[in-house]
């Protein structure tokens, strides 16, 4: 099947999407990188040079810096443990044959074809508004005062939009993963008297770890840049109780129109992100062997 | 112990009756096989036994107690799945602790049963490899091995042998045999191959549409077939059915006569010509185009020196002559 020749052809084949992809890839990095060491205000374009790293030592010591990265690791975090665990139970419940069974699976997956900041929308007013919201009525009907979603639990409601965002993601393809299994498996587990539970955890758990592993990494890939619901619900307040590391670096790029050092922010998120991706290889990558 | 009784046990599956109504007494230590073509309900029926099916009428007593609303767990069965269903994400060792992890049993005991039944099964070397490391065989073996740790009241076997080659069959068929001549437990065994059916079984229930047809040791079934299907089930190649004037002289609707019972003498009743000889040496098996009779199958045994489009004489042996009525029972 592959001898030299058409190894060599293959090759030549392939290159022009390489070579496009890495032109697509390298020259934004390069861009940014560039940037990060220059003087770059929009408000005062006179002003150049370069700075060396005055745009990362800046970026570091600003107030915001660590309570960002803080607030992207607990987003990445809190959205990932919510969508694995319900996203499993919902896969679990759905997988039962039920009557309307294809009507809801589509209810369950219908979250994830609403675009973030319609998705936004509709849980900063419908939802979690102090005056007109659903959770507000809810309060006021058990006689307690509404509870200030976005002002008091910034960080926390920016976590439950984006797991509703995400949770059919997780559902989906925990479904097909369990639908995979064998049910044979479980008739054996059963004659082995192993409870509901058993057969879960020694069984269908084990069974999810390669599909759990796939969630964890996708999510992950998108979580870190998460930008448009903060934008729409809390534009990263009160304060910057809800600033990510991608909005900070919105802010410096578009409020305060400084450009360099919107790009050593953006230097340091892709670094942060292959610190993540680092862990999550050497820690779950393993699953991914066949 | 391990004795199985069903009492009109019936199964649908919504309008479909696929167990219209069984009785059954399966002794201890027996070797039973269900045999039958496909679609015929015998796996079905061992799954109502080992209740991974609810029934849905009838009574079933394990060991003299009703068993019809156990679940699986608690009848003290264990059961073979044709694809084996070991579970891949566990060693050799800790599929065969399963059950007795699931039973709560202490660490000593499980460390002492597994490599009891690795012995029995010669699978000591391949305890901490997973089963994907495996051949068919010795996940067949491991399968096994998950059952006997329980030590159960019967062993269920869902067609074990279908996945393996033709060599290996025979294999673990005398192995299964062994096994069952060491533990003298119960076993229910389900196939749709009647040599295994004949070779392994103490009593061989031949199922057709869900109805059993014959109950009984498997030359009692060879030798006095009850009914056509069971005439035509059991024996390889199949037994030659002739109907018409040639039945009408024996007094009968049909005629049975096996192709081992038919001789080739000058002096048979019966003048054909050959249309296939087969040699396989040890026995040559030839179908025969008899006029007024149709074709015939014809087991000599040894090298016979007959080829295609020769003229024979055929004669049936003397006394082996199976006669039937218009309702397909024996006479």
């Amino acid at each position: 099947m592959s001898t030299q020749s058409n190894r060599a052809a293959a090759r030549l084949m392939v290159a022009p999407s390489v070579i496009l992809l890495f032109i697509w890839m390298i020259v934004p990095l390069a861009m940014t990188l560039y940037f990060s060491f220059r003087l770059y205000r929009l408000l005062s374009p006179e002003r150049t040079g370069w700075v060396g790293f005055a745009n990362y030592t800046w970026f570091i010591k600003s107030p915001d810096f660590w309570l960002a990265i803080f607030n992207t690791l607990a987003l990445v975090g809190g959205v990932l443990i919510i969508t694995v665990v319900l996203g499993t139970l919902i896969a679990l419940l759905i997988d039962q044959p039920v009557k309307g069974q294809g009507i809801l699976r589509i209810l369950v997956i219908a979250p994830f074809f609403v675009m973030p900041p319609v998705a936004a929308s509709i849980w900063k007013n419908l939802f979690m508004h102090p005056q007109n919201g659903l959770f507000a009525s809810v309060s006021r009907a058990f006689g307690a005062d509404p509870i200030l979603y976005l002002e008091n639990h910034p960080m926390l409601s920016v976590i439950g939009i984006v797991s509703w965002e995400w949770l059919p993601f997780a559902t989906l393809i925990l479904l097909t993963a369990m639908q995979s299994l064998s049910s044979e498996q479980l008739e054996a587990a059963e004659m082995d008297g192993a409870t509901p539970f058993a057969r879960f955890r020694y069984i269908i758990l084990p069974h999810l770890t390669r599909a759990i592993t796939v969630v964890v990494l996708i999510e992950t890939i998108f979580l870190l840049g998460i930008f448009g619901e903060i934008f729409t619900t809390t534009q990263g307040g009160p304060g910057s109780a809800s600033t990510t590391l991608p909005y900070m670096i919105f802010k410096q790029a578009i409020a305060a129109k400084d450009i360099g050092r919107a790009a050593a922010g953006g230097i340091i998120a892709v670094i942060l992100a292959n610190i993540v991706a680092v862990f999550l290889m050497r820690g779950i990558g393993r699953n991914l062997d066949a | 112990m391990g004795k199985i009784t069903l009492t009109q046990v019936r199964k649908s599956f919504g309008e479909t009756h696929v167990i219209p109504g069984i009785d059954l007494n399966i002794e201890h230590g027996e070797f039973v096989v269900f045999v039958g073509p496909s679609g015929c309900g015998k796996s079905t029926l061992l799954r109502l036994i080992a209740g991974l099916e609810d029934i849905s009428g009838g009574k079933i007593e394990i060991d003299g107690h009703d068993a019809t609303d156990l679940p699986p767990g608690k009848r003290g069965l264990a059961m073979v799945f044709q694809s084996y269903a070991l579970y891949p994400h566990m060693t050799v060792k800790k599929n065969i602790a399963f059950p007795l992890k699931m039973a709560g049993v202490d660490e000593t005991t499980i460390e002492a049963k597994v490599a009891n039944a690795a012995k029995i099964l010669n699978l000591s070397n391949y305890l901490e490899r997973r089963p994907g490391q495996l051949s068919g065989g010795q996940r067949q073996r491991v399968a096994i091995g998950r059952a006997i740790v329980r030590e159960p009241a019967a062993f269920l076997f869902d067609e074990p042998l279908s996945n393996l080659d033709a060599a290996l069959r025979v294999t673990m068929r005398q192995e299964i045999s062994e096994l069952h001549q060491k533990l003298a437990t119960t076993m229910i065994y389900v196939t749709h191959d009647q040599v295994e059916a004949m070779t392994m079984a103490d009593k061989i229930v031949v199922l057709n549409a869900g109805r059993i047809e014959q109950v009984g040791a498997p030359l009692e079934l060879y030798n006095h077939p009850q009914n056509l299907f069971v005439a035509g089930f059991i024996g390889s190649p199949k037994m030659n059915f002739i109907t018409g004037a040639e039945a009408e002289k024996h007094g009968c609707t049909t005629l049975g006569v096996r192709p081992e019972h038919i001789e080739v003498s000058a002096d048979g009743p019966w003048q054909g010509t050959i249309g296939l000889a087969e040699h396989l040496g040890s026995d040559t098996f030839l179908k025969v185009d008899v006029p007024g009779v149709g074709v015939l199958t014809v087991r000599g045994s040894g090298e016979m020196g007959l080829h295609h489009g020769n003229q024979v004489r055929l004669g049936p042996q003397a006394g082996k002559l199976y006669r039937f009525g218009s309702d397909g029972k024996a006479l």
